[in-house]
């Protein structure tokens, strides 16, 4: 790869440090390292860093009942809302409704759920990705505890309608959790109508290995690790002081302009790659219910594994949902849930945009995009160049 | 990607060797199913008992594509008999190894040439080995287990190819008037 010039557009994998979040991590490691618990001045400045961060997370989300409680990053604290939820409210109820598209750390914490006497309810998504609000009502039941839907889906960018669902769960007196991990700063979350949100650090320009979950306050919830009292008692272990301080910086930093920035850059390049025929979006047009750096498109009669490492030899990095890159050798379970043949679903590639990317970039990846698929249906046995 | 290729599965798949179809072609061996996301199909010509000239078109991942490539390298110029020796091993091999994910795909390039020159034998009505039919019975199990196995899948997908034959027929007719 030496030589060439690289371009990054997988920002929902994960993104780079910002310059201003690294060097404010810096002094964390060895000069601020004291453990937060501590009474010792040590202990005091590692323990202000956290609750500055903490205090810049909860203004930037607009948090006035909720508190924050950091977690090891996206998964644990969905699994936190989820396990420790159903663990806290089962003498009133055993059954939870999710949705067909979520990502796979709630659909795996929910089947676990399963398996210790809980009933689960995966919601289906229309061909966009998004919920059907009486079909949600439809199956609140009595003992129905809580409902988790995905605010900004990873794969194809639905932004789905918390407060629609927030109003329905409030009514019903039913616990509302999100997982917020792509649309955090990029889009605004409706906290008062959602109870438990799931938020991180290394899509937005932070570290990996953190994240946190925000919690109404008269919230009934059980924490999974169990310890020495650590965050409010529901968040056991001593805080990783550095990344939390990395947190809310790159929180700190996040601006509208990037947002806007993202979103002409996306627009771009899904126009760009849909201006080559037998191409489908997935997902929502570009605007407000689509994530602004989110472009998912299926190419048909190839398979998206061999495009994105043909993307990968000019040096642009970008994802797919095709079944030869999973472990499983099944194609996206998200892809599958808004009706696309399996077919499209393995010729699917996802690229998403960041704030440090260009418009020269883009209309070079649109470039070689084009030729790639060229390329690659010449070798298909499906695709006549007669057409 | 979950394991790393070789750089040798990188050369083929960047660089396929004999891509394409042969007019006129002695035999014809297809395997896989689109909605696993791996078909092959392979293109023969055969004379005096030798491969002379031999393409391929595949839809699928970079070690399909790849081992695509190889086996075409690997049957060239070869005498039927010889050709039908060759084992998915022998295209791991070339190939520096593959991701155990993957290993399937090297047996997909090996069924594609056997049932290439099964066609190529039955058409020119030769008498066909014990093994080549049993493998050939074995490709035509498999088949229809995946078939079972998608079955809804396959009637989506035939009923919006159907729907976008009728659509470029009609794109036909249009640039005839």
């Amino acid at each position: 790869m030496i030589g060439i010039k690289r371009i990054y557009l997988d920002h929902a994998a994960t993104t780079p440090i910002a310059k201003e979040v690294l060097e404010a991590i810096k002094p964390f490691f060895n000069k601020k390292f004291g453990n937060a618990s501590s009474l010792h001045s040590f202990g005091r400045e590692a323990r202000e860093a956290i609750e500055h961060a903490r205090d810049i997370i909860k203004k930037k989300a607009n948090a006035k009942d909720h508190e924050l409680i950091f977690t090891s990053g996206g998964t644990e604290a969905n699994n936190f809302a989820i396990k420790g939820i159903a663990f806290a409210n089962r003498k009133k109820g055993k059954h939870i409704i999710t949705t067909k598209i979520e990502h796979d750390c709630v659909l795996n914490a929910c089947k676990w759920l399963e398996k210790q006497g809980f009933e689960v309810t995966y919601l289906n998504v229309d061909k966009e990705g998004f919920i059907n609000l009486n079909e949600l009502e439809d199956k609140i039941r009595k003992d129905t505890i809580l409902v988790s839907v995905i605010h900004g889906n990873n794969e194809i960018g639905t932004i789905q309608d918390l407060e629609s669902i927030g109003r329905i769960c409030k009514e019903h007196e039913v616990y509302f959790h999100t997982d917020a991990c792509q649309s955090f700063t990029k889009t605004k979350i409706p906290m008062e109508y959602v109870d438990l949100i799931t938020i991180n650090a290394h899509k937005i320009y932070g570290p990996k290995g953190i994240g946190g979950l925000f919690i109404r306050k008269d919230v009934k919830i059980d924490p999974l690790l169990h310890g020495g009292g650590h965050e409010f008692g529901l968040r056991s272990g001593t805080e990783n002081v550095a990344s939390i301080v990395g947190f809310g910086k790159a929180v700190e930093i996040a601006r509208k302009e990037h947002v806007d920035k993202m979103q002409a850059l996306n627009k771009m390049l899904i126009k760009g790659a849909l201006e080559i025929e037998e191409t489908r979006l997935n997902g929502p047009l570009p605007g407000e219910k689509r994530l602004c750096n989110n472009a998912n498109i299926s190419f048909k009669w190839i398979e998206g594994e061999a495009i994105v490492l043909r993307l990968d030899s000019f040096g642009i990095a970008a994802s797919t949902g095709s079944a030869c890159s999973s472990r499983s050798l099944e194609p996206s379970h998200v892809l599958l849930a808004i009706g696309l043949t399996p077919e499209d679903a393995h010729g699917s590639v996802r690229f998403s945009v960041g704030k440090e990317n260009t418009k020269e970039e883009i209309k070079y990846t649109i470039e070689c995009l084009k030729k790639i698929v060229e390329d690659l249906r010449k070798a298909s046995p499906f695709y006549k160049t007669s057409r | 990607m979950i394991e790393m290729y070789t750089k040798k599965v990188m050369e083929h798949f960047l660089n396929p060797k004999n891509v394409g179809e042969i007019k006129n072609p002695s035999g014809v061996g297809e395997v896989g199913n689109i909605v696993c996301g791996d078909v092959m199909k392979l293109y023969i010509k055969v004379k005096n008992d030798t491969i002379v000239e031999i393409k391929f078109k595949t839809l699928g991942c970079a070690a399909a594509i790849a081992t695509s490539s190889v086996i075409t390298e690997l049957a060239k110029n070869k005498r039927i008999e010889d050709a039908l020796k060759i084992r998915n091993e022998d295209v791991i091999k070339i190939l520096g190894g593959l991701p155990p994910i993957k290993v399937h795909c090297s047996l997909l390039a090996v069924d594609a040439l056997k049932e290439a020159i099964y066609d190529y034998l039955r058409k020119s009505k030769r008498q066909i080995p014990k093994d080549l039919e049993n493998a050939h019975e074995r490709i035509e199990r498999e088949k229809r287990i995946v078939k079972e196995k998608f079955k809804d899948f396959i009637k989506r997908s035939e009923k919006i190819l159907d729907i976008s034959e009728k659509s470029k027929n009609k794109d036909k007719r249009k640039n005839k008037t």
